[in-house]
């Protein structure tokens, strides 16, 4: 399944966020979206997944999601996301209850999805007794357990610290080889869309336009060996955002 | 200091404001209480009518429980107590969670709740009398009626602070109305609900014994009525004493619950 955005225009209020925004997200692939803060990457998101309604526009489905994908579009979120009171099977089986799947292919999913996340020893902790990297595995095991068609990222590992976020790209980077998905990863980390996007859209100050769409080339799981490679076409990006990031930063904040 | 350059420890200023739990001192408390009390009355520094002496009191409980009265009036004052509580709590759910989900709920029944939770309980009780007759149904409805508004406000309250987060994720999901409200929504808002409960308890006991005391045969409010029109302060003391009982039997039953319920907080 291919999602196509069509001519996307959103405002809160009278003020405009995003801006005649076309945009393919080809299956198979990750499309990160980059952009000074504010300039409505995670509305956008939101757009993409039904959360909210774009006042201009349409987002479209492109063919049949997989027949097999309990929720063809699905999120994983910067704050994780988890119910504190369910453990970590509780979380995951949270997701697929609704679906009337029976106990034994329930368990069947959660037990596939931690063993792919290595969070089978896992299964029965709180998410109070684990540190931010494992609460974000833990949403990729639910997020990968309903079978997405397209998994929409908002800043996945924005939350977490450098080194974890190290460990958890290379595990992204791990499940995409083995079982390529689709994805949209908003982010404002230039390296993390650089080792992960296939596509990496470049977004305006507010209202959001898209200034520009850089491809790369280099293979994923290639990309943390060749980092030196990947430094131009950051600093590319850099120099795109750069301007607009330090204007964005001296912006007052209204709802 | 420049003219004496000796070294010393940076001085502590942190610590404090962290209040822990001290097993026993409470109960050291009261006994130390009741001890000072039984020997200001055994050595006549307070007047046996002014106040009993805890071992009077407890002489006059003997006497409750030989008589047989006891169960009589502590049955009749608990199932009015628990029905009472029950139907308000239930129902202060209900309306809580309406107002917590529906903007027309919200909007109807916030002023409504507002008017209406200042007004003493007991000042309406003969208008419940008149309402639900001088039995048990003026004295259940009086409390199901203490018992509502509190649990109501608690309980919206706690729909308010669940994380929006969260509800945004079972959307994202897919889950259903139903799902969202009983998986995320319920948990999410029993941090809030279950303190409520401790509040409407203490409010039903209150109003319990103001209800007991007008037109009751048993009942702990009836017999303490009745050992005050007496002047029999051992009894009323006695009376009082069952009250206390009460009151932090429940309170350790909420207590209980929050910790089985609430396991999963910090």
């Amino acid at each position: 399944m291919q999602l196509i955005l069509n001519g996307i225009n959103h405002r809160y209020g009278s003020m405009p966020v995003l801006s005649d925004i076309d945009l393919e997200i080809p299956a198979g692939e990750i499309v990160c979206i980059v952009g000074p803060s504010g300039c409505g990457k995670s509305t956008l998101l939101r757009l993409i997944g039904g959360l909210e309604r774009p006042d201009e526009g349409a987002v479209l489905e492109h063919g049949a999601p997989p027949a097999d994908s309990l929720n063809p579009l699905t999120y994983i979120f910067q704050d994780f996301a988890l119910l504190p009171w369910r453990s970590v099977a509780g979380n995951i089986s949270l997701a697929l209850e609704d679906h009337g799947l029976g106990k034994a292919k329930t368990d069947a999913i959660i037990d596939d999805v931690l063993a792919r996340t290595k969070l089978s020893d896992f299964k029965t902790a709180l998410p109070r007794q684990l540190s931010g990297g494992m609460k974000q595995r833990v949403a990729i095991a639910r997020a990968l357990a309903v079978r997405p068609a397209v998994l929409l990222m908002d800043e996945p590992l924005s939350a977490l610290d450098s080194q974890t976020r190290e460990l958890l790209m290379d595990d992204l980077v791990g499940l995409w080889s083995k079982t390529p998905f689709t994805a949209v990863y908003v982010t404002h980390n230039l390296n993390e869309a650089v080792r992960l996007g296939h596509k990496i859209v470049v977004l305006s100050r507010r209202p959001g336009r898209i200034r520009e769409v850089v491809s790369i080339d280099m293979p994923l799981a290639e990309r943390a060996d060749r980092v030196g490679e990947l430094a131009s076409k950051q600093e590319q990006l850099w120099s795109l955002i750069r301007d607009e990031a330090a204007a964005a930063d001296m912006e007052l904040i209204d709802a | 200091m420049p003219e004496n350059p000796t070294s010393q420890p940076v001085p502590f200023r942190g610590g404090g404001f962290n209040p822990r739990p001290r097993a026993l001192i409470g109960l050291a408390v009261m006994v130390v209480l009741i001890a000072v009390w039984e020997t200001g009355c055994r050595t006549g520094i307070i007047h046996p009518l002014v106040l009993p002496a805890p071992s009077e009191a407890a002489t006059a409980f003997m006497e409750l429980v030989d008589s047989g009265l006891l169960w009589t009036h502590l049955g009749a004052s608990l199932s009015r107590l628990v029905i009472g509580w029950t139907a308000g709590t239930i129902l202060g759910i209900t309306v809580g969670f309406a107002i917590g989900l529906f903007s027309l709920a919200r909007a109807g029944m916030v002023p409504l709740v507002a008017a209406i939770f200042p007004i003493p309980k007991i000042a309406l009780l003969p208008l419940f009398i008149i309402w639900f007759g001088i039995g048990e149904g003026s004295k259940v409805a009086t409390i199901l009626f203490g018992t509502f508004f509190p649990t109501v406000v608690a309980t919206y309250g706690g729909v308010d602070n669940v994380d929006r987060g969260l509800i945004r994720m079972g959307q994202s999901f897919g889950l259903s109305w139903v799902s969202i409200v009983r998986k995320i929504i319920l948990p999410g808002a029993l941090p809030a609900i279950l303190p409520g409960f401790r509040i409407s308890a203490a409010i039903a006991i209150v109003l319990l014994v103001a209800a007991e005391m007008i037109g009751a045969e048993f009942g702990v409010g009836a017999y303490i009525l009745m050992a005050g029109s007496l002047m029999a302060m051992d009894q009323l003391i006695a009376g009082v004493a069952i009250l206390s009982t009460i009151g932090l039997t429940v309170s350790w039953i909420i207590g209980r619950a929050e910790k089985a319920l609430l396991r999963w907080r910090v």
